[in-house]
């Protein structure tokens, strides 16, 4: 959003600058080009110490060695072989199928006493440095988006080592955003490299400043040494990075929060009909809602079993078929239990609970007390960044799917049948039943209706919690505060509930932590039940008092 | 007339049980068959702690119609008042032997005895504090709670936030209080070492003797006047306050005096069972609670103490014979009793007590009542 301005201040300035540019590049290049000599490029990466090990990837990914990109894939295929004991060369091989060929090279050897060779091992951190060289590696690619993931890890790497490989993948870049991040790469490793003139400096530090982020910030600050009025330039910066990413911070925090409050509004909704509309104390929600998070599971293995193709679709149907199996739970529970007790919500309260316990005791015998694993489909997963914000897709999608369940659920009851039976009920029970509504089967439906709500809300949930027999407990008070809070039988409100408590959650916790927060917000619902019993959105008139 | 009779049964029995155990344990030799080992005695005495706690919510629930999620806090700050008492007469036997800090202080170092600790060395503060805590709490609580007029099922679930806020505080580890690992390992109570068997003996028949205290107490709250306007405002609360009453202040006395009686019941289980832990402020802990009062009968003094009684001796024999099953017997026990036994065990043989009315007819809930307009604006 902010490109204009930017896009402007570097037009103005690379026509004067530009020929001086090129010309203190070349002199940096003379300069740098020893100590790149001196700095073998293979020197670390076969390190005994991880660490080490993962800087000697970077090291050689950035260095341009043509030979770069088949050492780093041998290394991670396993491939790459050492000398056992140390030596000042350091040899290299790489194994192939019909011997061994020298890493710096390729030129076949001899092959050497296994007893002398050591392979090079690959842990974790290793690994995540070679899938971070690779994209380096692309920056010749001929597909922009490889070469953006590339120009970033140069940027991350910020080595003066790799100004040269910068510069000419500069020359020849022509898509912008690319050679942006290009140029900020440059610029943080000429910082880095302590040379260039004040006004090289100063240049550097403004391209640097329009990267707002935490690691324009602490290489900024890491910079040591550098003359008073690139110093002074630099805390400059870093001031406006800061209150930048401030401001990110905050628009962060907003979006968790939505996001946490539509994972309430969905695991509200549900109870916004059986407790809001029929008036039933509902214990036994969290754990419909858990029922459904384990039908997710069951139609991922049914479907990993019988239809492996429609591998990626699992969580579109485990929508409905959790609807379908948690509404029928529903309705089994609203024929068996709850209409023995319309009217007595203490003892509702008492005998859902014992309900929860059964169900929860049921699923722990039939699939085990662990947690079961849930997979996410491919399109659900990875990110998208949207200036300095990181969203997950995930959490997008919940959110989106939360707002249309809530939306179909008014649908549901302003036009459906259905829903014009629940209010006629709800409203007068027995003019309903002579205008010849069948009130007992509307209470089972709505009941089943919620229910079946709840069960989505568990499809949703199964893809950022834990599946296990304890899911629906750690929802369960937070429904309930939701639904109070957004006063009882108001679906907006229940909408307004969830959003209030959670970016108020969100935006508490960095203060106080996560426990304080939960605290914190459950002494606002006794306060505010004080202040209003009927919720945000009372109903107004003599029928709202009992 | 048959509840005096009641009441003397049930002192009888729970006076008469506790020392005819004490001297089967203390005066009959180990091999004999009539002997009552001291697993016997430690459970029985856990078990007498329990029937404090259901009395405490027998008063409330029973005779003033709050069904109250959260006594278990009450319990369990009476608990931990008694911990702090034990922790302190740790001294230097712990691991650590600083004569002042306990050692979990110690461990998360701290150098400096927090202020809310002091006084715990002395027994009497400590007793002072397992009635004052949950006083003080209750008595907030309920100021705020029953002034504006929350009640049914919203001041269940609120009671329930409670004991749930409270749980989480405790199991941070910069409260002070242990964290999540609680109080444990305790020595001696004024002097008694814990561990022999003489002291849990004793701590048994004392819990016996509060526990009958509390029943006299209770019963004779429930009996008195005040226990009527209570039993008024639990079957019609609108029509009782239209009499004159202010049915806010009965409440919030039978409620304060409930919470200290759970508070008491707390400090003398902690003693018995050697440990206090945040997980006794678990919400699924206060309800299993309720549940000892509606197996007994809601509303009868006694069948209260028999419902715990009952309920965590069954809870023992299945737990150690099919931990399984468990689960599913305390929730079919919530499901059976609410739908078949609204009156409890005390209903099957008790005609004349006072019976408890169902809170209201359909028409009259609040949630049903509220939703009838409401329906209409779901939609718009």
């Amino acid at each position: 959003m902010s490109r204009g301005p930017r896009e402007g201040r570097r037009c103005r300035r690379s026509s004067p600058h530009g020929l001086f540019a090129c010309v203190l590049l070349t002199v940096l290049l003379t300069l740098s080009a020893p100590v790149r000599a001196q700095q073998e490029p293979f020197a670390n990466i076969a390190s005994m110490t991880a660490d080490v090990e993962a800087q000697g990837v970077t090291a050689l990914a950035v260095s341009g060695n043509p030979r770069a990109a088949t050492v780093i894939n041998a290394l991670r295929d396993g491939k790459l072989y050492t000398w056992k004991w140390p030596r000042p060369d350091c040899p290299l091989y790489i194994r192939t199928d019909t011997g061994f060929v020298d890493a710096r090279s390729g030129a076949p050897v001899t092959t050497p006493a296994a007893s002398n060779l050591r392979r090079v091992i690959v842990n974790d951190s290793v690994r995540a440095a070679i899938e971070i060289a690779e994209g380096a590696l692309d920056l010749s690619s001929p597909s922009s988006a490889a070469r953006l993931k590339a120009a970033e890890v140069l940027f991350q790497a910020s080595d003066p080592g790799a100004l040269a490989l910068v510069e000419k993948a500069l020359a020849k870049e022509h898509d912008a955003n690319v050679a942006r991040v290009l140029r900020q790469a440059y610029a943080a490793g000429q910082l880095k490299s302590g040379t260039g003139s004040v006004a090289e400096r100063l240049a550097a530090v403004r391209e640097l400043a329009a990267r707002p982020d935490l690691s324009t910030r602490s290489l900024l600050s890491s910079l040591q040494s550098q003359p008073p009025a690139v110093a002074a330039a630099i805390t400059t910066a870093i001031g406006a990075i800061d209150y930048k990413l401030k401001l990110w911070g905050l628009a962060e925090n907003v979006y968790y929060g939505i996001s946490l409050g539509a994972v309430l509004l969905l695991a509200a909704s549900g109870l916004a009909i059986t407790f809001g509309v029929m008036g039933v104390i509902n214990m036994a929600h969290g754990e419909i809602v858990m029922v459904g998070a384990y039908t997710t599971f069951v139609v991922q293995r049914v479907i990993a079993a019988f239809a492996p193709a429609l591998d990626q679709f699992g969580l579109l149907i485990a929508v409905p078929a959790a609807f379908v199996v948690a509404g029928a739970l529903g309705v089994l529970i609203e024929r068996t239990l709850i209409r023995f007790l319309y009217g007595r919500p203490l003892e509702t309260l008492l005998a859902t609970w014992g309900l929860s316990l059964i169900l929860q005791q049921a699923v722990r015998s039939i699939f085990g007390p662990t947690n079961q694993d849930v997979s996410s489909p491919e399109w659900m997963s990875g990110s998208i960044a949207f200036g300095g914000l990181t969203l997950t897709i995930n959490r997008l999608w919940i959110i989106l799917f939360a707002i249309l369940v809530l939306g179909a659920l008014m649908a549901v009851l302003r036009w459906g049948r259905l829903g014009r039976n629940i209010r006629a009920v709800t409203q007068n029970r027995r003019m309903a039943a002579a205008m010849g509504i069948r009130t007992p089967l509307v209470d089972a439906l709505t009941f089943g209706l919620g229910s079946g709500i709840a069960g989505m809300a568990g499809v949703a949930l199964s893809q950022i919690d834990n599946v296990s027999p304890n899911l629906g407990q750690n929802y369960i008070i937070d429904s309930f505060i939701v639904v109070v809070v957004g006063g009882v039988g108001n679906l907006w409100g229940t909408l307004f509930g969830a959003m209030i408590l959670g970016v108020v959650d969100k935006f508490v916790e960095p203060f106080f932590g996560a426990v304080l927060a939960k605290i914190a917000v459950l002494v606002f619902l006794v306060l505010f039940i004080q202040r209003r019993p009927q919720g945000l959105f009372p109903l107004k008139g003599r029928v709202a008092e009992a | 007339m048959r509840a005096e009779r009641l009441t003397v049964v049930t002192l009888g029995c729970v006076l008469g049980g506790a020392v005819l155990l004490a001297a089967l344990n203390l005066l009959t030799a180990p091999a004999s068959d009539l002997h009552a080992p001291n697993f016997v005695i430690s459970l029985v005495g856990k078990y007498l702690c329990y029937a404090i706690l259901a009395l405490a919510i027998d008063l409330v629930w029973g005779y003033a119609g709050i069904l109250t999620l959260g006594h278990g806090a009450f319990f369990a700050l009476g608990g931990y008042a008694m911990g702090m008492y034990l922790m302190r007469q740790i001294g230097v036997r712990g691991v650590y032997a600083n004569p002042t800090l306990p050692d979990f202080m110690v461990f998360i170092g701290w150098n400096k005895l927090p202020w809310y600790w002091y006084g715990f060395d002395h027994f009497w503060f400590a007793v002072a504090m397992a009635m004052l805590v949950p006083g003080i709490l209750a008595f907030a609580f309920g100021w705020f709670a029953f002034r504006s007029r929350v009640s049914g099922v919203y001041l269940s679930i609120i009671t329930q936030a409670l004991t749930y806020a409270l749980m989480l505080a405790f199991f941070r580890n910069d409260m002070g209080f242990g964290g999540n690992n609680g109080m444990t390992d305790f020595k001696e109570i004024l002097g008694f070492p814990l561990n022999r068997e003489t002291t849990s003996v004793g701590l048994m028949l004392i819990t016996a003797l509060v526990l009958s205290a509390a029943f006299v107490l209770t019963h004779a709250m429930t009996g008195s006047r005040f226990g009527k306007v209570l039993i008024a405002v639990r079957d019609t609360e609108s029509r009782t306050r239209f009499l004159g009453y202010r049915p806010e202040s009965y409440k919030l006395v039978v409620w304060l005096a409930s919470a200290m009686i759970a508070g008491i019941g707390g400090a003398l289980y902690v003693p018995q069972v050697g440990i206090i832990n945040p997980s006794e402020f678990a919400p699924g802990n206060s309800i299993e609670a309720v549940i000892w009062v509606a197996v007994g009968g809601r509303g009868t003094l006694a069948g209260a103490v028999l419902g715990a009684i009952l309920v965590n001796l069954a809870k023992t024999m299945l737990t150690s014979a099919l931990p399984e099953v468990w689960l599913f017997a305390i929730g079919a026990l919530f499901i059976l009793v609410t739908l078949f036994l609204p009156r409890g065990i005390m209903g099957l043989f008790t005609t004349c007590l006072p019976a408890v009315v169902p809170e209201a007819t359909p028409d009259a809930v609040p949630g049903i009542a509220a939703a009838k307009s409401a329906a209409s604006e779901i939609a718009g």
